[in-house]
């Protein structure tokens, strides 16, 4: 009697897993990796209504930027990759990842809402690889009260920049930061090197030694180094960001994707309205700040679960979720989003105003664009930490920013992406 | 019948199968593969597959100075830390191989360190460090003292890198040369105290000595670990500013995971391989001489 009753609990409980075993089979998972951006974080909070709507496990991971770009590419080029879909950044590792055909080729999804140097960016032998998501572009954000306090208006050109810079620099605040530490400044100082005139790469060959990419160089060494916060040489975003917001910076120029955390109370010791953002002054040159599509989504080439991923990938990139996006000071690459009545009412005038600017007059890169990039940007890091050592004096610059570009050349050559095509 | 004498039979190989199994898997065959890999050409950002190159990647390196600049700095930071570390472990050590009250929870506030997490441990230093708005600088400002850039200025950021190291591992130094103190005998110091040796001769005519070859495995076991650090190096500066905190472990890590130069990398990591080899068999030879 009692084998028997053992014999019908082991039947009911082998019965009760099978019957777990099918539904699981049934519902698809789908792996999804994220970076820790504002909009990272928004899919996150969002995720839930799209399991419910559609029935897709979502396994989602978050991690820090430079992570992301790890993970991806270890886990592809080691052929174990079990991602269907990621985030990622065209400028820092599209080359790289279209060049190993680790993207899927996204050929039905609709790219009309979005703007082309964006859509570009991501494509190879015409086809388009990547959904940009956010735009950035560099801008000026800056305390009101401190400049009302010196009597002194916003800056609009080169000369006045460094002035205001000079007269703010007193009583423990810095009067100027951006980024200082070698690689992470590449991006920030882009727009001073093209703005006096010079660029990273022409027709893929690096041209950073020219005498124009020099003076924006040294202008900026010579800024950050007489006004800038202690230790600059080894600040990023995450180092300059606590210190505006101790309210120990007057000016910082940065990218326009930290406002909202720029004016959020609760990590803030300086009053929302005291924070003005502005347009990157004019150089004596050009006026045309970096404006790119910072983060964009794309699918796994070797995803087994292709068109569940693909209705990620539409739901995560809709016009739905990028409007929401936009009411918390995320700016989207998408055209429409930014026309929403609704948004334009609740966004800063400032962010609204600099992309208008931004977007007729920028530069679709902040860096060099190239596979190779993270190397590169070590390399012209070393002549920007010289510069700033120098305060812009150095007498070994050209000779070094010579070096570097020869090296970066190199680096061209040896990826087969150099000069022409 | 014939299986279980076949069993039987081999029991002696069985039984440490599993784990040579392991050691294989885990430590002999990717020691190995990073060998193979240092003699190939193998670059992520080219889109090529990988190509044996012979030495080619060796001679890249030992040709860059940012190799030879961070070999300097992981020797630099090594003794530097490491003679610091076996300088006030041992004197920790002596001062508490004595009975006094309190002795014990003193040996625990001791262990605290060592348990801690290098990461946490980095950004809490890093806050202790920032220039701005750390805590260090506002103490040396306390007492009219000039102002340090710390991790953030390249003349000043091994020290203070080593600072950290000797604050988490001074204390497992201290604790091996404890124990090497307690197992010594005592005939020797009371034949001493008999022919009338001052309390520092007795220290270096004979705790030194006796006490040498416990120091000297202490200082293998950190130096090994010293050569190699990582965490707090990765977690506190990158190895910045600019290349100023990059070790060969740091260089190593830069050259696989932000250029995917695997090739290159790989060579970094046998030549790191060996020279922590070297360095141990050296070491040894030198305490067995001491042993004698």
């Amino acid at each position: 009697m009692k084998k028997i009753g053992l014999f019908v609990l082991i039947v009911a409980i082998s019965f009760s897993l099978f019957a777990q075993g099918g539904a699981e089979e049934k519902q698809e998972e789908i792996r999804v990796l994220l970076a820790n951006h504002p909009y990272g974080e928004l899919l996150k909070e969002a995720i839930p209504e799209f399991e419910a709507e559609t029935g897709i496990k979502v396994n989602v991971e978050s991690l820090q930027e430079s992570q992301l770009t790890q993970k991806l590419t270890t886990e592809f080029a080691t052929g174990s990759s079990t991602v269907d879909v990621f985030m990622t950044r065209p400028l820092q590792e599209g080359l790289l990842f279209t060049k190993n055909g680790w993207y899927a080729p996204l050929d039905s999804y609709d790219f009309s809402d979005y703007p082309d140097p964006a859509v570009d960016i991501g494509k190879k032998d015409g086809v388009a690889y990547i959904v940009p998501l956010v735009t950035e572009w560099q801008v000026m954000y800056y305390r009101k009260d401190l400049f009302k306090a010196a009597g002194i208006s916003v800056p609009t050109n080169f000369e006045e920049l460094e002035a205001a810079a000079k007269a703010l620099n007193k009583d423990g605040i810095a009067g100027f930061g951006s980024r200082g530490k070698g690689a992470a400044s590449v991006t920030q100082i882009s727009s001073y090197i093209y703005n006096f005139g010079g660029r990273y790469l022409e027709d893929n060959v690096a041209v950073f030694d020219s005498p124009e990419a020099l003076e924006g160089i040294r202008y900026y060494g010579r800024l950050l180094g007489n006004y800038g916060p202690q230790g600059v040489v080894s600040m990023s975003w995450e180092n300059l960001m606590p210190v505006f917001q101790a309210g120990k910076l007057a000016i910082w120029t940065d990218a326009s994707v930290f406002y909202g955390q720029v004016v959020d109370p609760s990590k803030t010791q300086i009053p929302a309205e005291d924070v003005g953002v502005a347009q990157l002054p004019r150089g004596p040159k050009e006026d045309s700040p970096f404006i790119v599509a910072s983060w964009g989504m794309s699918m796994s080439n070797k995803s087994k679960n292709s068109d569940a991923a693909k209705q990620f990938l539409d739901w995560a990139t809709s016009k739905e979720l990028a409007i929401e996006a936009m009411k918390r000071n995320i700016t989207m690459a998408r055209d429409s989003a930014w026309l929403d009545e609704e948004v334009r009412a609740m966004m800063n005038p400032g962010l609204i105003e600099t992309q208008a600017h931004a977007a007729l007059n920028g530069f679709p890169f902040d860096r060099p664009f190239m596979s190779a990039v993270g190397q590169a940007r070590d390399l012209i890091g070393e002549v920007v930490i010289e510069s700033i050592n120098t305060k812009g004096t150095s007498s070994k610059l050209a000779s070094l920013a010579a070096e570097k570009t020869q090296a970066v050349n190199d680096l061209l050559k040896a990826d087969g992406e150099y000069g022409g095509n | 019948m014939i299986k279980s004498s076949f069993f039987e039979r081999n029991l002696k190989y069985l039984f440490p199968l599993p784990a040579l199994i392991f050691v294989i898997a885990l430590m002999v065959f990717p020691v190995l593969y990073t060998l193979f890999i240092s003699f190939s050409d193998w670059t992520l950002t080219s889109g090529r597959p990988l190509v044996f190159a012979g030495l080619s990647s060796y001679m890249k390196i030992l040709s860059e100075p940012r190799f030879l600049d961070a070999v300097g700095r992981t020797f630099y930071f090594t003794i530097g830390a490491v003679l610091a570390e076996a300088v006030l472990g041992l004197t920790i050590a002596v001062i508490l191989n004595r009975e006094f009250r309190g002795k014990n929870p003193l040996k625990f506030i001791l262990l605290l360190p060592l348990v801690a997490t290098p990461v946490a441990v980095g950004i809490v230093f890093n806050l202790f460090y920032d220039p701005t708005i750390g805590f260090l600088n506002y103490v040396l400002s306390l007492f009219g003292l000039p102002q340090s850039g710390w991790v953030t200025d390249s003349t000043s950021v091994l020290p203070s890198l080593m600072l950290v190291d000797i604050w988490q591992w001074t204390p497992m130094i201290a604790l091996i040369v404890l124990a090497g103190l307690a197992g010594l005998s005592s005939e020797p110091y009371e034949s001493a105290k008999v022919d009338g040796a001052t309390p520092v001769q007795i220290f270096f005519r004979i705790t030194l000595p006796m006490i040498t070859p416990t120091i000297l495995t202490a200082i293998i076991l950190r130096a090994v670990d010293a050569l190699k650090t990582y965490d707090i190096i990765y977690a506190m500066t990158g190895g910045g500013p600019g290349y100023s905190s990059e070790t060969l472990n740091i260089l190593a890590y830069k050259y696989s995971f932000e250029y995917f130069n695997l090739g290159q990398a790989s060579s970094i990591l046998v030549f790191l391989f060996f020279l922590v080899l070297l360095f141990s068999l050296g070491v040894m030879k030198l305490r067995k001489r001491f042993e004698m």
